[in-house]
């Protein structure tokens, strides 16, 4: 069954009840204006009171039982006589039960004589709960559109009822936020947990060699190939050592030219191509450092006379992780060395500096805790980066800092560990979990501090 | 004036045209970063919109094909041309006019285009007409001069004769995924994006502009508000992997049949763009001027009228420029993706919200992996289709926010 039915059905309810309720305002408004009296709210308002009393428990009803029916069809039909004849469990039931479900919804062919006897059954149950969900979601919408539809009356408060409920709308809507952030807590920490059951903190914390396999039996892992340092000191390296090296110059000289430099017409052009460089897809910029830049640097390593140059190498992906901040770290820096005072501009100026001097000087120190809470926010965002580690960097956990050789970082064995072969409660995939939770602690910690900094020091000069 | 002082003076201004120099450096650095990077894109993504076909004269005038035209408007279509042999035709014809070794080297399931063909203009069931069809990825190669040293000289003799060229592949944007570089298309993956980003609008746009009516017009300042500010702030700088493990350990844990559809992916990318929504929404609806309110509430409208008759319509182009700037950020988006598992092969397009999908970002990822070079041209053609779509929802964030936006 298509959840969209009951939603639609829910949505039609609500708007027979705008529709009549509102006619029957219209109504008691003739009557009132009779009396020499009037309606206490617009018609309007009495139509939407009745209208989201009629759809909006129904329509919370439906989407529940989109999310509930597959699991209490799946329930029945196992409990069916036919289902007695799958095996016990593993991959080749899965089969059998998701061929005979496209099966049974119309699709599909059949591989497998099992699945046809659980075909019937399938559509049986589905059709069951069908009909439960779409007349208990009539019953639900009717039992609430004929409710708010008796209570109109001429002196009915529709309107601040209607705010009411906007309000609680409102109120719910903001409430996202936090249960995203607690969402994301709750659900890295009960993985992380379990991990920790497994391999000990001290071990994943301070251990230097990374290696865990995800095809080793879960009971005979051993806890001294799950050190993270060597994953730490990669992102590290990558995310906040080479990438800013790049970033920093290039994103502070860019702002100040185009700031203090540049001619209208200039940077009216040139602010937008810093725009675009910001906004080409992290997976772009991987597929640029796979395939032009790492060969380029591999080569230049071999030129110099490294021969231990990976065509994977650390350098390649820092360096356009780098490229990718640029346009970061310069408006970030725009926007400290706008927030400086004109006043000591001109002063410095007047005392017969010259430009570079009065930057130099002058600017670069006064907005220095701009900048750096800048550059925080730039190494947090370096961090968290992925696709560019993930195409470019390589998976060897390496503790070395030759940046020709390929190393690997936190976020690059998270998408190992949870896209590889490894069953869902396995310790190296948990690990991807812990791995997540020090990055959500780290950029969050940074993202912070920054803040923090930024806010004092706008305040500075206000 | 004493010569110590001039020549100081000197090195000063020096060091000033230095400093400039510099500054104009790093700037042309970016510029020529990114005209290189899109270069290099384009470069190879022309040999992508193209592919390797074989073409030669195919005559069905002697009736050898047999079809009742009913069924050719039915479903069945291609299944009655191939019952009737229209893929021996095909072969037969391949080998007269190409030679045993050539028809080898045309792309298994070939017929199928032709069968196509037939299906829309049934006349061609008893003429005669050229075909173009696709060669094999090896032949490919071969012309392309990159591999299959052994195939080269067939390749350069059927160049030679006009019956093998590359020739514009507009299949490649109404195709799914394949395994070989020549029968790819970007029509699956660009269909799952858009089905992703729709998910995603229509659940980041209202509850992020919600929110921001909320913060900005009626919370005031008290400890909630100051909790669910911050926790936005903090959401906008997670990084993106984040939100990829809650979908995975949450929307997955709860829905484990939905695994790799839009439906999920699109949720994931919602809780990655409702702050970014929130954040612009709440500058557009700060811009609107205080009198806008005080004449609403001086002519008695209530609050909640105020806000939603009046300030909001009058916020709505920043708004609508945040959201598409969002919203663009999660077209690009790969890595909360693969958490869920829409790196799966998928051949079909999807059908619906739940039928499982890859999207645009994932196809470029998972298409980067393989060895082939056709598949270098195919990824680089999908990176400029994806960079297209990019622009163009910037270019209307650009217009709206120029054409609709008052300065007050």
């Amino acid at each position: 069954m298509s959840p969209a039915i009951p939603i639609l059905l829910a949505l039609a309810l609500g708007l027979t009840g705008w529709l009549a309720a509102r006619a029957r305002a219209w109504a008691l408004r003739r009557e009132a204006r009779a009396m020499e009296s009037d309606l206490h709210s617009l018609p309007g308002y009495h139509g939407w009171y009745v209208a989201l009393w009629a759809a909006a428990p129904a329509t919370i009803f439906a989407i529940v039982w989109a999310a509930a029916s597959p699991a209490l069809v799946l329930a029945r039909v196992l409990a069916a006589p036919a289902a007695s004849a799958l095996p016990a469990f593993g991959i080749q039931r899965d089969a059998i039960l998701a061929e005979a479900q496209s099966l049974a919804s119309g699709g599909g062919t059949a591989f497998n004589p099992a699945s046809a006897a659980l075909v019937e059954p399938f559509r049986a149950a589905s059709g069951f709960y069908s009909t439960i969900g779409i007349a208990v979601t009539l019953l639900l919408g009717l039992a609430g559109g004929v409710f708010a539809f008796l209570r109109l009356r001429a002196d009915f408060t529709a309107r601040s009822r209607v705010e009411r409920m906007v309000m609680g709308g409102l109120v719910l809507a903001s409430l996202v936020a936090i249960f995203t952030t607690f969402g994301i807590l709750a659900s890295l920490m009960f993985e992380t947990l379990r991990f920790f059951q497994v391999v000990s903190p001290a071990d994943f914390l301070l251990g230097t060699h990374w290696g865990p396999d995800p095809m080793v039996d879960p009971s005979a892992i051993r806890p001294d190939n799950y050190g993270a340092i060597p994953l730490f000191w990669g992102t590290v390296f990558i995310g906040a050592i080479i990438a800013m090296v790049v970033a920093i110059p290039l994103g502070m000289m860019s702002a100040i030219y185009l700031t203090q430099y540049a001619t209208p017409t200039l940077r009216k052009w040139m602010k937008p191509l810093l725009e675009i460089l910001a906004g080409v897809p992290t997976v772009v910029y991987g597929y640029f450092a796979a395939l032009t830049v790492a060969p380029l640097i591999r080569d230049f390593g071999h030129a110099i006379g490294i021969a231990s140059a990976s065509s994977e190498s650390a350098l390649a992906a820092g360096v356009v992780m780098g490229i990718m901040i640029i346009p970061f770290v310069s408006s970030m820096a725009d926007d400290s060395i706008a927030a400086v005072p004109q006043a000591m501009r001109d002063g410095s100026l007047a005392m017969g500096a010259t430009t570079s001097e009065t930057i130099r000087r002058v600017l670069i120190p006064a907005a220095l805790p701009g900048i750096v809470a800048g550059i925080m926010l730039a190494v947090s965002r370096a961090i968290g980066e992925t696709m560019i580690v993930v195409m470019a960097a390589g998976a060897t956990a390496r503790l070395t800092a030759n940046p020709f050789e390929s190393m690997t970082t936190v976020t690059f064995q998270i998408v190992a560990m949870l896209t590889g072969e490894g069953s869902f409660d396995h310790p190296a995939t948990l690990s991807a979990f812990a791995l997540g939770m020090v990055l959500f602690l780290v950029t969050l910690t940074l993202n912070f501090v920054a803040l923090r900094v930024v806010k004092r020091f706008r305040e500075a000069y206000e | 004036m004493s010569d110590p002082a001039a020549l100081r003076l000197k090195r000063r201004y020096a060091a000033e045209r230095r400093f400039k120099v510099l500054g104009m450096a790093a700037v042309l650095f970016s510029g020529l970063v990114l005209a290189f990077l899109l270069f290099s894109m384009t470069a190879n993504a022309i040999g992508g919109f193209k592919r390797a076909e074989l073409r030669f004269e195919l005559d069905l005038t002697s009736g050898v094909l047999t079809v009742d035209p009913a069924q050719l408007r039915g479903p069945d279509a291609q299944d009655a041309l191939k019952g009737a042999g229209l893929p021996d035709v095909v072969a037969f014809a391949a080998a007269r006019e190409l030679g045993d070794a050539g028809a080898a080297e045309v792309e298994d399931g070939a017929w199928r285009e032709v069968a196509a063909r037939i299906v829309r203009d049934p006349v061609l069931l008893a003429g005669k007409f050229t075909v173009s069809l696709p060669a094999s990825d090896d032949l490919a190669a071969a012309l392309r001069g990159d591999a299959h040293k052994e195939l080269q000289p067939l390749a350069s003799r059927l160049a030679d004769e006009g019956k093998l060229a590359s020739a514009f592949d507009w299949g490649f944007l109404s195709r799914g995924d394949a395994t070989g570089p020549q029968d790819v298309g970007i029509w699956g993956a660009l269909k799952g994006s858009i089905l992703t980003m729709a998910v995603t609008l229509a659940l980041a746009f209202p509850v992020g502009v919600l929110a921001a009516v909320y913060l900005e017009e009626f919370s005031g300042r008290n400890r909630w508000a100051e909790m669910i500010e911050v926790s936005i702030n903090n959401l906008a700088a997670v990084p993106s992997i984040i939100f990829g493990l809650l979908g995975l350990a949450v929307f997955l844990g709860l829905f484990p049949n939905w695994r790799s559809a839009p439906l999920i992916g699109g949720m994931t990318l919602a809780l990655m763009t409702m702050p970014v929504i929130v954040i612009s929404a709440r500058n557009a609806l700060k811009a609107v001027p205080p009198s806008i309110r005080d004449a609403a509430l001086a002519v008695g409208a209530s609050r909640v009228q105020t806000v939603f008759h009046h300030v909001l319509p009058l916020a709505m182009p920043g708004i609508l420029t945040g959201t598409i700037i969002g919203m663009a950020r999660a077209l690009g988006e790969t890595a909360p993706l693969l958490m869920i598992g829409m790196r799966a092969f998928v051949a079909t397009p999807p059908e619906g919200l739940t039928s499982p999908a890859t999207v645009l970002p994932v196809q470029i990822f998972l298409w980067s992996d393989e060895i082939d070079r056709g598949f270098v041209e195919r990824t680089s053609a999908a990176i400029i289709v994806l960079l297209l779509f990019l622009l163009a929802m910037n270019g209307l964030a650009i217009y709206l926010r120029n054409r609709f936006e008052k300065r007050w």
